[in-house]
């Protein structure tokens, strides 16, 4: 059992902490989200540069072979900077259907766009009355040639807005939640019939709801089988659960060092207000709630890749509950210890808590998660 | 980075397993499955068991009886102990005192005690809390006088654990009370059958007799029982209470009470269906349990940090999280426990001598509610858990 680094991946993570530290402090971020597509095209090449984007593909692919402790990484010195560039979703939920899903064609013929940052994607599965059930599509994709047609609405499609392609899970046959039946199917996104509405999101990334109106595909934009795309889609989100618990963790980090900081420099009644025991033990709360989600984000990236589809499953269920509710008690504990300058927009303190919060309402919150793992039955065989 | 154990530590663990099953004593294991009182005579027989075995101060040094195995075999076979579920070892005696004396003890010390540490010749208990030093353990008054080649020892401990079998206590003493609080007590071993050494039981809540009150009057202790320096005391103190730490998560033990939770839910019925079946309950269950995998996963950072870098013996930030959540996950679940027994938790089963009057039905409920009440103690022994979030902010935190 080992639970260090490789020097590689230590020195991928110190080189965009560093990048990150020199491009991306808290006045340039805001720089960054107040341009009209909210994210910074130069990060995004120099993210390319690094080979971000191509961590998590085959060398065959034209990938660099990367395992999901690269991605989890990534995921925390991004989660660390509060990053805006559409890396998750490009590279770890579109990347991921490609990865796990994509035939050898689509492959070679994505993953080399991916890999240079020429292409960015996009997963399009939550519906208004889906909530977090992947089962619950009601797109439709009607067979049309050897090709389909694709109907229905599809919301918060995170970074929707810049995507190249987006990969929409729609409804082959069965009723609205039947596991079977479903199928992924990648459009581009000037297709025809197909609209998007772009937006901001609370945490200042982007996000889109699609509108399908009969939008055309053709078979090679059928990814694996279209009448049984639900494993595949579960494999990926599991990843992506995976991943996000990694970028919580670089938030959480950030929430506990801006409030130890700020404990031992805000002084009252004539003395810094950590020498408070009150307020001591509230950051040991938040520090106790940090390191436990940490090790079950481990946990969640050694089975991330794990073809043991129960194990692997439990695995995100766990790290993601745990995500949810630390998060939620290091988030508002940073608030809480910041007072009234936790609350205000200039400070860094209540965006880290913003992105923490939305974190926990992606992919599941905790108590989802929770009711999730109950019901599967006990984390240890 | 790799979270699987390797092919070694398989084999090791496979290892341990097929021992404990074939030595613990069927009777012990029994009792420890159920959570019923263990008996001075269990822990001496599979001490001694394990003695024979030479695992019985696995992580001692060798020269004093340790096995030589690297952390993460500590961790393991602890782990397979406490799951299978066999008693872990007397902790008075072997984490406690022992560590003290091969570090700080002379030779004649260490000739005369380890080897009758590990065999449980002698039984220790824990001569550190007093009536008026309890988190504030350095204002302890228990007065130690020179006298020629004796120390006069007069005072009183307290909360001290199984002293109605102790052959031996370890005592923090006031040797100087001209200095510095924590720069005048001294550590020394006192044999409990000296005159002027009188235990008193204190009946815990759950109806236990597991702690004592120990007087001191007039307590003749030879000066070659004087640990280490005089006036050093609360150096070792410190070192005895900060040296264990591949245990004080206990994860092993809350693996197997949550089985048996899971076990016993099967059984029990709620609303015409089993327990288990409750959606509401499961996810307490559940709660736990992930609760309880991220501690796990927490403990073997903090192991498979020392097995890198050696035992330090400065604990890793991550140790200093082991106490409290252990605690609160140990609290959980004989919370969870009690509630599994419903009504049946509420009857009080008296272990009067010589009656023959059966036992109340189900017999295996007797101690739920006793365990519930007897492990509020956890979050308040080896330093309240307040304490370790004192000692967090500032080791760790530095506030």
């Amino acid at each position: 059992m080992d639970f260090d680094f490789t020097e590689e991946q230590s020195i991928l993570r110190d080189s965009l902490d560093r990048l990150l530290a020199d491009k991306y402090d808290f006045e340039k971020r805001k720089a960054i989200m107040a341009q009209p597509e909210g994210w910074s095209a130069d990060m995004w090449n120099a993210f390319a540069e690094m080979g971000l984007m191509a961590l998590p593909f085959t060398e065959e692919d034209g990938g660099l072979g990367g395992t999901p402790v690269e991605t989890m990484i990534v995921m925390e010195s991004l989660g660390k900077a509060l990053a805006l560039e559409p890396y998750f979703a490009t590279v770890v939920l579109g990347g991921g259907v490609l990865r796990l899903g994509g035939s050898a064609e689509q492959r070679a013929e994505l993953v080399p766009q991916i890999a240079e940052g020429a292409l960015k994607l996009a997963l399009a599965h939550t519906e208004r009355n889906s909530r977090y059930d992947l089962n619950h599509v009601e797109t439709a994709a009607k067979k049309d040639g050897g090709g389909y047609v694709l109907s229905g609405t599809k919301n918060v499609v995170l970074a929707g807005d810049s995507a190249d392609r987006i990969f929409v899970t729609a409804r082959v046959s069965g009723g609205t939640r039947d596991e079977g039946g479903i199928g992924i199917f990648m459009a581009g996104k000037d297709a025809k019939g197909l609209t998007l509405r772009g937006y901001r999101t609370q945490d200042g990334l982007r996000a889109a709801d699609v509108t399908l109106d009969n939008v055309k595909v053709g078979p090679e934009a059928v990814i694996g089988d279209p009448e049984a795309g639900l494993p595949l889609l579960k494999r990926v989100v599991d990843g992506a659960i995976a991943a996000l618990s990694a970028e919580a963790i670089g938030v959480m980090g950030q929430l506990h060092r801006l409030t130890l900081d700020y404990l031992k420099v805000r002084k009252q009644f004539g003395m810094p207000i950590g020498a408070f025991q009150v307020l001591q033990h509230d950051a040991v709360d938040m520090f106790v709630a940090m390191e436990q989600a940490r090790s079950l984000t481990l946990y969640a990236t050694m089975m991330a890749d794990s073809g043991d589809d129960d194990e692997r499953t439990r695995a995100m269920h766990a790290a993601k509950a745990e995500i949810g509710r630390a998060g939620k008690l290091v988030g508002e504990t940073a608030i809480q210890l910041h007072g009234g300058v936790g609350m205000t927009m200039e400070y860094a303190v209540g965006h880290y808590f913003k992105r923490m919060t939305m974190i926990d309402v992606a992919f599941g919150d905790a108590d989802h998660h929770l009711r999730a793992l109950a019901a599967k039955g006990s984390l240890f065989g | 980075m790799e979270l699987r154990f390797t092919p070694e530590e398989i084999a090791f663990r496979d290892k341990v397993r097929t021992f404990f099953k074939e030595n613990v004593p069927d009777d012990i294991r029994d009792k420890m499955a159920v959570g019923e009182h263990i008996e001075k005579d269990d822990f001496v027989r599979w001490t001694r068991i394990l003695d024979d075995k030479g695992w019985a101060v696995a992580h001692w040094p060798e020269e004093y009886g340790g096995t030589g195995w690297d952390p993460m075999r500590q961790y393991i076979f602890l782990e397979e102990l406490q799951r299978y579920p066999a008693p872990t070892p007397l902790p008075f005696g072997v984490n406690m005192v022992g560590p003290v004396i091969y570090t700080f003890g002379n030779e004649a010390q260490k000739k005369q005690f380890l080897p009758r540490i590990a065999n449980l010749d002698d039984w220790w208990c824990q001569g550190f809390s007093e009536p008026g030093a309890g988190s504030d353990l350095a204002s302890l008054k228990t007065r130690a006088v020179r006298q020629g080649d004796h120390y006069i020892v007069n005072g009183q401990k307290t909360w001290t654990t199984l002293a109605q079998y102790a052959d031996w206590i370890f005592c923090l003493v006031r040797t100087d009370t001209e200095v510095k609080k924590q720069e005048g007590i001294s550590f020394v071993l006192i044999d409990m059958n000296t005159p002027g050494i009188e235990v008193r039981p204190i009946v815990t809540i759950d109806g236990g007799r597991e702690i004592n009150e120990v007087f001191l009057t007039d307590v003749k202790v030879p000066a070659e029982n004087l640990v280490g320096e005089e006036n050093k005391g609360w150096d070792y103190a410190k070192f005895l209470l900060g040296n264990e730490r591949t245990n004080i998560a206990r994860v092993g033990m809350s693996k197997q009470r949550i089985a048996r939770v899971r076990d016993l839910a099967s059984k029990e019925m709620s609303g015409g269906r089993p327990l288990l079946e409750d959606e509401r309950f499961r996810e307490k269950l559940a709660s736990i349990e992930i609760d309880l995998k991220a501690l796990e996963l927490t403990q073997l950072r903090v192991v498979a940090a020392d097995a890198k870098r050696g035992n330090t013996g400065r604990p890793d930030p991550a140790s200093s999280i082991l106490k409290i959540k252990g605690s609160e996950i140990q609290q959980g679940i004989t919370h969870l426990l009690m509630q599994v027994m419903g009504p049946h938790a509420l009857p009080y089963h008296e272990d009067i001598e010589g009656s023959n009057e059966p036992p109340i039905e189900p017999d295996y409920a007797a101690s739920a509610a006793p365990g519930y009440f007897n492990y509020r103690k956890v979050s308040i022994y080896g330093g309240s858990n307040e304490i370790q979030k004192n000692i967090i902010a500032k080791a760790v935190l530095g506030l």
